[in-house]
């Protein structure tokens, strides 16, 4: 189920780097402020669990729409170091706007699904659990069709491929850049709607998302939307994995490990011969 | 006249201790001291070899580690330890670079992270050899002909020699063929090597020698401090120290020593007005209003004015 | 002395498609030879192999004898073959001096431990550097521009600077990668001179070029590569008047069959 949250972590992360160019660092708060943005809809809106999900998800897209607009478009043609050094800058300030905004404690993202596993059969399961599992599938699902079916899909996957000739085509490239990065910090912000209630909420739960992301990214190959989706499973089965072997202190060491050992057997990524982006 | 100036400064760093009454204020100057060596030994792999090191805080924290169990469990002199936090991080260094090969950029960022997360994953979890998050108390003072070095006039002679060591080794490689080799590997490296720059040979190099001088700032931070846990692995002194180069000015030797100075001073000052958090969300956006604005730092921005009036 | 630079069977295929297709020719020492063939004909990965900047999938390049296939690029420069780029390679934040200097870098012997411990020695080698930079500047032309920055150059003087940093590593073999490429006929008749000054001082000079009239004037030999294969080997006459080149040529429009830049 880890598996599936870390494939929408790392699809959004790979289409922003792919096509933008950006090493965004700031990933991982985007998934930060969707966990935050349910857990305001259910404390102070008292909406619905069901209702907080897609308005976290909007939250999300929005402020990386912003982000897009007010930090990125003005450093266009600027180094790809200057950028993610941007990047980190944001990091460090959404963190600690969060600090302070909410506090250090963590706090508990209530849900009408139980997390309690129902046996049914041979197998157990948490209708929670399951409902991340499916809710993710479908999330995946979606950007795929959007990228492989839609018109604006079929844009972004020209600038992708061909800045140059999109534009000539009239294709406004930086209408794409702002839809791609609002598109991957709306997918980050899912994945935190969507665990925040598995897990507790603290503000530097972006930290491990963010790397957690990148491994998958890694993993898949830059710029890979099958290979990020596959590599978010694997990072989850690997996790449960070493949990299993090793010590659970650990756990979070296989995903460093990945990037590591990726890193320097196979650079381009594991499934690097998968279609890029859809 | 860029010499008086330096003698200038020297003279004024090295009679701090005279005319700076408030232990506090003392204080503050061996951090900001520590931290001057830290940004130096960043800078030699972000500002001139080009590459950035996110996971730097991971050899400061080797350092601290390895001579505070030196000196506290095997009863080793504190010299030796420092040596030792000069060498062990030096390694790492060496593993490291090796490892990165004709990884850069971006990928090379997040090898550097990944690093400094498995070891300190390992200093939390390994308690046998680390005590885990209870840490290591105890660590000895530095002694020097017998006398201890404990007060903290001494102890700002021991890190200003520290700084100007590290500034002049930085020096000395910048200007010689070595440095040379360094640039051009950030300029442009295809065209390096075809002149016959080996581009992992100096990669190597720099991280070795920018890791055993985060390992100096370690070990000089462990007998200073004289306790050593796993928040020596913090993200946040990676983040400072990457806001004091490329604040201070990445790619110069003064850049990282000012940025040092001011970013150490500021969240004391802060200290009195504002929470930690605050602090962090300041340096957050001070980075990306820095990289807008003043992209070279504030040394060559400063130089540029200066050489404008001229 | 200088040695022959041999290419045998030199192939890169990926996919299907064959960029060389086995290739094998020799370049003979203290000669300027003209690799030239239509556009994708292969030319620039011919040179990305022999310089290790790509490797092949089968074959072998010698170099005096020595096979040199696969060695890292500074291992190979170091050897003797540099090489100058297509599009313009400098270092943009430095100095033309610096630009030059960098280009020195095999001829200086410090390392970490001279540049510590050894001052006196790295103040002597920088003054013999120098003084090797500026006679390779004046060499190239651009005596007077010694201090300004490589970004701030005009485009004909960036493509000398490159020619300086490649000669200041004291190459056996010099390889340009369309070194006239964007020069005016003036610049580029300046280049001529340069080249063939070169090759007196004992430098071989293998060239990719696109300019007819450049390559038919200053070459000894010229080879003719089309869709990756080598289809004409001999001088500039033979190979102007080869039925296979001008259909290769002609078959793409007569492009580059006549001079022009």
């Amino acid at each position: 189920m880890l598996g599936a949250t870390y494939s929408l972590l790392g699809i959004g992360l790979t289409l922003v780097f792919g096509l933008m160019n950006v090493v965004n660092f700031a990933h991982g708060e985007f998934y930060t402020l969707g966990a935050y943005a349910t857990f305001a809809a259910l404390a102070l809106g008292s909406v619905n669990f069901f209702v907080a999900v897609p308005i976290a998800i909007v939250v999300g897209a929005v402020a990386g729409a912003l982000c897009d607009r007010v930090l990125l478009r003005p450093l266009r043609g600027e180094s790809i170091d200057t950028v993610m050094l941007v990047m980190i800058g944001v990091w460090i300030a959404m963190q600690n706007a969060e600090l302070l905004g909410w506090g250090g404690v963590a706090k508990n993202v209530p849900t009408p699904l139980p997390a309690q596993p129902i046996t049914m059969g041979p197998l157990s399961l948490s209708p929670l659990r399951l409902f991340v599992f499916v809710v993710s599938g479908l999330l995946i699902l979606g950007a795929h069709l959007l990228l492989a079916k839609t018109k604006l899909g079929r844009a972004m996957r020209a600038t992708f491929q061909d800045r140059e000739t999109a534009a000539l085509m009239g294709v406004s490239i930086d209408r794409i850049h702002t839809i791609t990065f609002a598109f991957g910090a709306g997918l980050a912000a899912a994945a935190g709607a969507l665990l925040g209630p598995v897990f507790l909420l603290y503000p530097s739960m972006g930290d491990l998302a963010s790397l957690k992301a990148f491994s998958v990214v890694i993993l898949g190959g830059l710029g890979n939307f099958a290979g990020a989706a596959l590599g978010g499973i694997v990072l989850g089965i690997a996790e449960e994995l070493g949990a299993g072997y090793i010590s659970s202190g650990y756990r979070d060491a296989v995903g460093f490990l990945m990037i590591v050992a990726v890193l320097l057997l196979r650079p381009a990524g594991l499934f690097a011969r998968a279609e890029r982006v859809g | 006249m860029a010499t008086i100036g330096r003698l200038l400064i020297l003279a004024i760093a090295a009679t701090a201790p005279l005319w700076v009454w408030n232990p506090y204020h003392l204080h503050t100057l061996i951090m900001a001291g520590i931290f001057a060596v830290l940004a130096l030994s960043l800078n030699l792999l972000l500002g001139y070899t080009g590459q950035l090191s996110l996971g730097h805080a991971a050899f400061f924290g080797i350092g601290a580690y390895a001579s505070a169990l030196l000196t506290v469990k095997l009863e080793w002199s504190p010299w030796l330890g420092l040596l030792a936090a000069i060498a062990a991080p030096g390694l790492a260094g060496w593993g490291i670079g090796r490892l990165a090969l004709k990884i850069r950029g971006a990928y090379f960022v997040l090898l550097t992270i990944s690093f400094a997360g498995v070891i300190s994953l390992v200093s939390v979890n390994w308690m046998e050899l680390t005590n885990g998050p209870l840490g290591l108390p105890g660590v000895p003072p530095i002694e020097l002909a017998g006398f201890s070095l404990r007060s903290k006039s001494a102890y700002y002679y021991l890190v200003l020699a520290a700084v100007t060591a590290c500034y002049l080794v930085c020096l000395a490689i910048v200007r010689s063929r070595v440095g040379r080799a360094l640039v051009a590997l950030r300029e442009n490296e295809t065209l390096a090597a075809s002149v016959g720059i080996d581009g992992t040979h100096y990669l190597v190099l720099a991280a070795v020698v920018s890791a055993a001088m985060a390992g100096l700032g370690g070990g000089l931070y462990a007998h200073y401090v004289r306790f050593v846990s796993p928040e020596v692995f913090l993200f946040t002194y990676t983040v400072t120290m990457v806001i004091m180069v490329v604040a201070g000015g990445k790619g110069t030797l003064a850049g990282p020593v000012v940025g040092a100075v001011i970013f150490t001073a500021l969240p004391e000052a802060l200290r009195e007005l504002t929470s930690y958090q605050w602090q962090m969300l300041v340096y957050g956006v001070l980075l990306v209003l820095v990289l807008f604005f003043l992209p070279q730092g504030i040394v060559p921005s400063l130089r540029a004015m200066a050489q404008r009036r001229a | 002395m200088s040695d022959a630079l041999e290419v045998q069977d030199l192939a890169v295929r990926f996919g299907g498609v064959a960029a060389l297709g086995g290739v094998t020719f020799a370049v003979q020492p203290e000669t300027v030879t003209s690799l030239i063939g239509p556009n994708g004909a292969g030319k620039t990965t011919a040179f990305n192999v022999i310089t290790g900047f790509q490797s092949p999938t089968a074959g072998r390049v010698t170099y005096g004898g020595e096979p040199i296939t696969r060695w890292r690029p500074h291992r190979i420069a170091a050897r003797g073959l540099v090489r100058t780029f297509q599009r313009t390679s400098v270092f943009p934040a430095l100095s033309v001096m610096d630009n030059v200097l960098t280009g020195l870098h095999l001829r200086g012997r410090i390392g970490l431990a001279g540049a510590l411990l050894r001052r006196d020695r790295v103040r002597a080698e920088e003054r013999g550097l120098r003084d090797d930079a500026r006679r390779v500047i004046e060499f190239v032309g651009l005596g007077t521009r010694g201090d300004a920055l490589a970004s701030a150059l005009a485009y004909g003087e960036q493509r000398l600077l490159e020619l300086a940093i490649a000669l200041a590593a004291r190459p056996r073999v010099l390889l340009l990668d369309e070194p006239g490429s964007g020069m005016t006929a003036s610049e580029k008749a300046t280049l001529a001179a340069l080249i063939l000054k070169i090759r007196d001082d004992g430098i071989t000079v293998f060239l990719v070029e696109h300019d007819m009239r450049l390559v038919m004037g200053i070459s000894d030999r010229v080879l003719v590569l089309n869709g990756g294969r080598l289809i004409a080997d001999g001088t500039s006459a033979d190979v102007q008047r080869d039925p296979e080149v001008i259909r290769a040529y002609l078959g793409h429009g007569g492009q580059g069959a006549h001079a022009g830049a």
